[in-house]
C-alpha cells in the first residue's frame, strides 16, 4: 500500500492505496465522490473525466499514486461557492443537455476544460473536443448547444 | 405564447440539479456495510461441454468468501421467458431452460460458468483466474440459415432443432396475398439485414443483493427499467421468494434503451448469494462484460416483396424474416420479431394484404431482445427501403409514391390486426418538406458536387405502436404479464403531493413531466408535487418503462388517481363551504361555489382531510390518497416523416450526415423540451445503426466487437444539429391525456432515410446500387461504388 495525498476540490485529502488503484476508484471508493462515473474499461467513454492540475484527464487512465500532490477537480466541486449551478452546469439544464445523467459529469468537466482553452469555440470545435465523451441519450444536439451557450454564443437552429 | 407551467410547458428538469452536481444515486454508488464483491467467470468459448470445474485452488486464495458453480443452482429455477409465441401450426415455441449459472454446457461467449465472492473485487478476480475449467469445445452455430440446415449442431440437445418458432401472420391472409402477387403489375423484392446492435446505456448494469436474517427479507438494488417486473420474475420463477419478502430498488439508472428491462442472471445471483453468504453481495459490470452479457438487439435477415398495380397502388406485401434469439430466450425476446414487428408492417400505407413469416432461431450468441423500438425499427426499415426501391424501379418520386398510398381515413384497421385511431400522414410529410427545405436540395447537391462530393436525399415515414395493451389482448398473444400501470397520488396534510408511479425514469424526465400533469389538473404549483419511482416497497405496482409507454399508460393511471382526489376534495370543499358538491369548481388551487364569491383554498381542504374536525365523517373517510390502475384500450400510434441528406466522399466511401429533419405526430405533448430531446437521442441511435454500429461474431462464435475500440458508438462529430418538429398533433382518442409516446420514434424512423439517402447519392453519380446493408461503412460504400 502506498500513501497518497492530493487536493480534491480545494480540500487536502490522503489515503492508502494499492499500486494498481486507479484515480477513478480512489475518488469513488475512498473519497466517496461518486459523481465521477465509470462507463467503460478502455478509456473511451469519458464519464470519468476530472481535472488534474487544470488538465482534463480520464480518471480511469491514471493511477491514484500518479496524482500524488496534484490539484484535482471533480464534478462535486463545479458549482458556485453559494451552491448555485455554474455557468456551464446552468447551460446544461437550460438547454436540456442531459437525460440519464450518467455521462454528464464527464461532459461538464470536458466542457469546462474546452472553454478554458478556447473561450469561443465553433460548433465543429465543440464536437471535435467531445470525441472522447460518449453520450447515448441526447444525440449530442443539446450538449453542443449548451456548451455554445455557456461560451456566450447563441445557436440558432431551425425548427426549434 | 408558450406556457410556463403545466401541460405543454417546457419546464426545466428538476432532476438535472443532482446529476449536474455529482449527487445522483446510481446503483454503483450504493455500498452496504459488510458487502462482498462478486466476479463472474464467463465462458470464452461459444459452445462446449463442461467436463469439470476445479475451484479447489481458488477457494484458498486471499479474501475468497465462497465460490459458486452451476451445481449450487441445481433445484433453483431458471430465468423465465415472459412471452410465449404460438407458431403457424398452432404449436407453442420451443423454450429451453435458462440456468443462472451454466449447467452441463456453455452456449455463448460470456455465459457465466462460476462466480467468486470475495472481500474485494480484485481478490475475486484473482481467485477466478485460479479456477480450472475443463470444457470440451463443440462446433458453434452462428449463422441463422446454417443453424436451420439439416444436421446442424443443436444449441440445446433437448430441443428438436434450432428453430424456436415458425410464425405466420396473418396466416389466413397468405393465400390471398400470394394471389395478389400473381396478379401484380409490378413486384419489387429486396433482401436485407437488420444488423445486430448492443444497446450500450452509458451506465453498465449493477446489482447489489442484501439479506436480513431478522425478517428473512431480501433486497435487490439493480439497474432496471421495471423493478416490479424483476421482483415478480425473480421471486416467483427463479428464487421462490414471495413478494412481501423481496424488495427491488432501481434508483437513478443511467439509460436503459430496452436492455435493462430484462431479468438477468446476475440479479438472481446477487440476491441468492446474499443469503447464502449472509452478507451483501455486489456486482458491477465492466463494459467488456456488458458487451457479452447485456441482451443484444435487432439481428434480422429479411426478404421483403411489395406488389403494386398498374397505377402504383400497393396491393400486397410479403416478408420472410429470420430472427436471431441467441442461445437462450431473454425475457421478452419472442415478442419482438412477432407482435412488435408483424403488426407494424402496414406502416403508413393502405396495403390491403400482408403476410409476414418469421423464423426465430437459436444460435451460440448472446440472447437478443428488445432494443429501442424493438421490432418496429426492423419493420420500418424493410418497408421504407422496399418502397424506395420500387419508386426507383418505376421511375416515380419516392415521396409521391408514399403520399399516393397513405392511409388518410381514421380509424383504420390494418390487415395485420391493429387499428390506428388517429394520424395525419399528409400533414407530417408536408411539414417535413418544409423543415427539410426540399426545394433547396438541388442547389445543395450542386454545391456538394462542386466540391467533388456526392449528395443524396432520403425520406421515410414510420408508425410506432406504443403502450402495448390491453392486457386481455396481449394475454391472447402470448404475454405472460399484464400491460397496465399504476399510480398512487398521496396528498399530504399541507397540500404537497407525492405521486408513486409504476413507470421508471432513466433519462426520460418523469420527475419533471409527471408533476406538470397533476399541477395542471389541480391548478397548483409544480414544485408542490414530487414523484416517487423505482422502489417496489414504496409503489403499489408498476410494469415499468419501455415501449414509449410511460405517459400514455402510467400517466393515464396518474390522471385517474388525480381525478379521484379531485372528486374527494370537492366533497370536502362542499362541506366546508356549505354548498352542493355539484356546484364546486376547482381552479388555480381554489375551490369555489359557482356563481358566488365563496371559496376555500387547496391547502385548507387537504388539511381538513387530515385534521377532520369539521368534516363529513359520515360520508367519507379522512385522509387523501388514491390509487388507480390503468389498462389501455389500444396501442397508441405516433407517426412521422423523416429526411436525411448525406454527402459521400467518392475517394473513401465515407458518408457524412449533412442534414436530418424529423416531423413527428406524438398527439398531445406534456413537455416539448423533453420530447425534442427524446427524438434527438433516438436519431443518433438510428444514425449509429445505419452508419457505424455493428455487433460482429466470427464463425466460431467469438464476439469480435466487445469494446468501444471495436464497436463504433456515435460521437458528437458523427451527427449534425437535427431539425425536429412536432407541431402536427392528432391526439390519441382512447387515453385521457391524448398522448401517444415519443421515446423510440427517432430510432425507428431514422435508419431507412439514411440508407435511402446513401443510395440516392450513389445513383446521382451513376452507381446503380440497389442496397447497402447497415452499417454503411466507408468500406461497404466504396465497394458498392467500385463494383
Amino acid at each position: 500500500m502506498t500513501k497518497v495525498s492530493m487536493t480534491v476540490n480545494g480540500k487536502a485529502v490522503s489515503g492508502e492505496v494499492e499500486g494498481r488503484t486507479l484515480l477513478s476508484s480512489f475518488l469513488r471508493d475512498d473519497l466517496h465522490l461518486t459523481g465521477t462515473h465509470v462507463g467503460c474499461d478502455t478509456s473511451q467513454c469519458g464519464a470519468c473525466v476530472v481535472h488534474v492540475d487544470g488538465q482534463a484527464v480520464k480518471a480511469c487512465t491514471m493511477l491514484a499514486a500518479e496524482a500524488d500532490g496534484a490539484e484535482v477537480a471533480t464534478i462535486e466541486g463545479m458549482a458556485n461557492a453559494d451552491g448555485s449551478l455554474s455557468v456551464i452546469q446552468q447551460a446544461f439544464q437550460d438547454h436540456h443537455g442531459l437525460q440519464c445523467g450518467f455521462c454528464t459529469p464527464g461532459m461538464v468537466m470536458s466542457a469546462a476544460a474546452l472553454l478554458k482553452e478556447k473561450p469561443k469555440p465553433t460548433e465543429a470545435e465543440v464536437r471535435e473536443y467531445l470525441e472522447g465523451n460518449l453520450c447515448r441519450c441526447t444525440g449530442y444536439h443539446n450538449i453542443v448547444k449548451a456548451i455554445m451557450a455557456a461560451s456566450g454564443q447563441d445557436v440558432a437552429i431551425a425548427a426549434e | 405564447m408558450p406556457k410556463d407551467s403545466g401541460i405543454g410547458a417546457s419546464s426545466k428538469r428538476r432532476e438535472d440539479v443532482r446529476f449536474l452536481t455529482g449527487a445522483g444515486n446510481y446503483t454503483d454508488d450504493i455500498n452496504i456495510i459488510g458487502q462482498a464483491h462478486v466476479y463472474f467467470l464467463r465462458s470464452d468459448i461459444a459452445h462446449g461441454t463442461i467436463n469439470a470445474i476445479d475451484t479447489g485452488a481458488a477457494a484458498g486464495m486471499p479474501g475468497v468468501v465462497k465460490i459458486f458453480t452451476g451445481a449450487d443452482f441445481e433445484g433453483v429455477g431458471g430465468l423465465p421467458c415472459g412471452w410465449q409465441v404460438t407458431d403457424k401450426h398452432g404449436q407453442p415455441m420451443q423454450e429451453p431452460a435458462h440456468p443462472v449459472i451454466a449447467q452441463g454446457k456453455v452456449r455463448h461467449v460470456g455465459e457465466i460458468v462460476a462466480a467468486v465472492v470475495a472481500e474485494t473485487l480484485e481478490q475475486a478476480r484473482d481467485a477466478a483466474e485460479a479456477i480450472e475449467l475443463d470444457i470440451s469445445e463443440l462446433p458453434a452455430v452462428v449463422d441463422m440459415k446454417r443453424a436451420l440446415a439439416d444436421g446442424a449442431t443443436k444449441v440445446h440437445d433437448d430441443l428438436t432443432s434450432n428453430l424456436c418458432y415458425d410464425w405466420g401472420f396473418v396466416e389466413e391472409n397468405k393465400a390471398a396475398t400470394d394471389a395478389a402477387f400473381e396478379a401484380a403489375a409490378h413486384v419489387t423484392k429486396l433482401e436485407l439485414v437488420n444488423n445486430r446492435l448492443v444497446a450500450n446505456p452509458m451506465e453498465p448494469r449493477v446489482a447489489v443483493g442484501d439479506y436480513s436474517r431478522a425478517g428473512d427479507d431480501h433486497t435487490l438494488y439493480t439497474t432496471s427499467q421495471n423493478p416490479h417486473v424483476i421482483r415478480l420474475l425473480m421471486g416467483a420463477f427463479v428464487l421462490g421468494i414471495p413478494e412481501h419478502k423481496l424488495r427491488v430498488v432501481a434508483p437513478d439508472v443511467g439509460g436503459g434503451f430496452g436492455t435493462k428491462i430484462f431479468h438477468y442472471a446476475e440479479e438472481a445471483f446477487c440476491t441468492f448469494a446474499a443469503k447464502a453468504c449472509n452478507r451483501p453481495v455486489k456486482w458491477t459490470s465492466s463494459r467488456s462484460e456488458a458487451f457479452m452479457s447485456d441482451a443484444h438487439g435487432r439481428d434480422h435477415v429479411t426478404t421483403i416483396e411489395l406488389a403494386l398495380d398498374a397505377d402504383n397502388n400497393f396491393t400486397a406485401l410479403r416478408t420472410e424474416t429470420f430472427a436471431n434469439m441467441g442461445a437462450y430466450l431473454s425475457t421478452f425476446a419472442p415478442s419482438v420479431p412477432t407482435w412488435l414487428h408483424g403488426t407494424l408492417m402496414a406502416g403508413n400505407y393502405k396495403t390491403p394484404l400482408i403476410y409476414v413469416n418469421v423464423k426465430a432461431v437459436f444460435t451460440n450468441t448472446v440472447p437478443v431482445d428488445a432494443y429501442r423500438g424493438a421490432g418496429r425499427p426492423e419493420a420500418t426499415f424493410q418497408l421504407e427501403r422496399v418502397i424506395d426501391k420500387a419508386a426507383r424501379e418505376l421511375g416515380v418520386d419516392p415521396v409521391a409514391l408514399r403520399r399516393q398510398n397513405f392511409v388518410t381515413e381514421f380509424p383504420y384497421a390494418t390487415p395485420v390486426a391493429v387499428e390506428y385511431d388517429t394520424g395525419d400522414y399528409v400533414a407530417t410529410m408536408d411539414k417535413l418538406e418544409e423543415i427539410g427545405d426540399f426545394s433547396g436540395f438541388a442547389a445543395r447537391r450542386a454545391a456538394s458536387e462542386a466540391n467533388g462530393k456526392l449528395r443524396g436525399l432520403g425520406v421515410n415515414c414510420y408508425i410506432e405502436a406504443c403502450g402495448i395493451a390491453p392486457s386481455n389482448l396481449v394475454g391472447q398473444l402470448g404475454a405472460r404479464a399484464g400491460l397496465y400501470d399504476a399510480a398512487t397520488v398521496r396528498v399530504n396534510a399541507t397540500g404537497s403531493i407525492s405521486v408513486m408511479v409504476g413507470a421508471h425514469s432513466h433519462g426520460q424526465g418523469h420527475e419533471t413531466s409527471f408533476p406538470q400533469v397533476v399541477a395542471e389538473m389541480l391548478g397548483i404549483d409544480e414544485s408542490m408535487i414530487d414523484i416517487v419511482h423505482g422502489d417496489s416497497s414504496k409503489i403499489p405496482f408498476g410494469m415499468g418503462t419501455y415501449g414509449s409507454r410511460s405517459i400514455a399508460v402510467c400517466g393515464s393511471a396518474m390522471v385517474r388517481a388525480t381525478e379521484k382526489i379531485i372528486n374527494k376534495t370537492k366533497k370536502i370543499a362542499a362541506h366546508l363551504l356549505e354548498a352542493a358538491e355539484a356546484d364546486i369548481e376547482l381552479k388555480d388551487g381554489q375551490f369555489t361555489v359557482a356563481g358566488t364569491d365563496k371559496s376555500v383554498a387547496w391547502g385548507d381542504v387537504t388539511l381538513a382531510a387530515y385534521v377532520p374536525h369539521n368534516y363529513p365523517l359520515e360520508d367519507i373517510e379522512p385522509g387523501l390518497e388514491e390509487t388507480a390502475f390503468y389498462d389501455p384500450a389500444n396501442f397508441t400510434y405516433p407517426s412521422g416523416a423523416y429526411a436525411c441528406e448525406v454527402e459521400i466522399d467518392p475517394e473513401t466511401g465515407k458518408v457524412t450526415i449533412e442534414r436530418f429533419s424529423a416531423a413527428d405526430d406524438f398527439g398531445n405533448i406534456i413537455n416539448p423540451m423533453i420530447v425534442t430531446g427524446q427524438v434527438h437521442g433516438g436519431l443518433a441511435q438510428g444514425i449509429g445503426q445505419a452508419l457505424l454500429e455493428n455487433c460482429a461474431y466470427d464463425e466460431n462464435g467469438q464476439l469480435l466487437s466487445a469494446s468501444y475500440m471495436d464497436y463504433a458508438m456515435p460521437r458528437a462529430d458523427d451527427v449534425p444539429f437535427y431539425e425536429v418538429d412536432h407541431s402536427c398533433q392528432t391526439p390519441c382518442t382512447h387515453n385521457p391525456l391524448g398522448v401517444k409516446g415519443c421515446g423510440e420514434a427517432g430510432a425507428i424512423g431514422s435508419p431507412p432515410s439514411v440508407i435511402n439517402a446513401v443510395i440516392d447519392a450513389l445513383h446521382s453519380a451513376g452507381h446503380k446500387v440497389d442496397h447497402i446493408d447497415m452499417p454503411a461503412t466507408p468500406a461497404r460504400v466504396w465497394a458498392a461504388m467500385n463494383g
